[in-house]
């Protein structure tokens, strides 16, 4: 029982460390997160993690073409009762997290009606997952841009 | 841009595929680690893909 104690407590201590330690220069972290944000898997390939940042781009670009062939739809930012709030402009910051894919996107024209259809429905949940699936990219950027993680 | 016309089984499979690798790569330190949660995952999907179509059915009949 012992030594079970013994690791958990210093897991515990090792955790708390991670947590005190403080947040590096802006300068190291930004770039890699806005290249991260832009381009899926760009962060990791400024960081030189070029591996990691090809099946990061590879999975987000994958996905989020996938949502574009199967038409889903763009979320628009709308207010109103707390679900219409939550599920709109929630999706709109999940669409938004794919970067440069979004922006281009709506630049060149993509603009589906919201249509009933479970093709399309996946398509729409594509679009947000692979902006989602960035965010945890980003995520991972930013650690490994300030030294928390190799 | 061609359209893409998927069941519910192949759209589900191929979100599997796509969310299971970059959790592999965010969540975990070594390659070695990666590539066993990523298939963990990708594992879990599946069994709950098919658990929840098997209740769908059965719940229908």
């Amino acid at each position: 029982m012992a030594p079970v104690r013994t690791v958990l407590h210093s897991e515990k201590v090792a955790k708390q460390k991670e947590e005190k330690r403080p947040l590096p220069p802006v300068g190291v972290w930004a770039p890699a997160v806005a290249l991260g944000w832009l381009v899926p898997g760009g962060g990791h390939f400024l960081l030189k993690r070029n591996g990691r940042g090809a099946l990061l781009m590879l999975c987000v670009a994958g996905m989020f073409l996938c949502g574009l062939m199967m038409r889903g739809a763009m979320f628009q930012p709308q207010t109103g009762d707390l679900l219409t709030t939550l599920i709109n402009t929630g999706g709109f910051i999940g669409d938004l997290c794919s970067g440069a894919l979004y922006l281009l996107s709506v630049w060149l024209g993509y603009s589906q009606p919201d249509t009933a259809g479970h093709v399309h429905d996946y398509g729409t949940k594509f679009l947000v997952a692979a902006g989602l699936l960035n965010l945890l990219a980003v995520v991972d950027a930013f650690e490994i841009a300030a030294g928390r993680k190799d | 841009m061609p359209k893409m016309t998927l069941s519910h089984f192949e759209a589900a499979f191929l979100f599997s595929v796509f969310t299971s690798v970059v959790l592999g790569i965010v969540t975990k330190r070594t390659d070695r680690e990666r590539l066993q949660y990523g298939l963990y995952t990708f594992g879990m999907f599946l069994v709950a893909l098919f658990g929840i179509g098997w209740l769908m059915f059965l719940g229908h009949r």
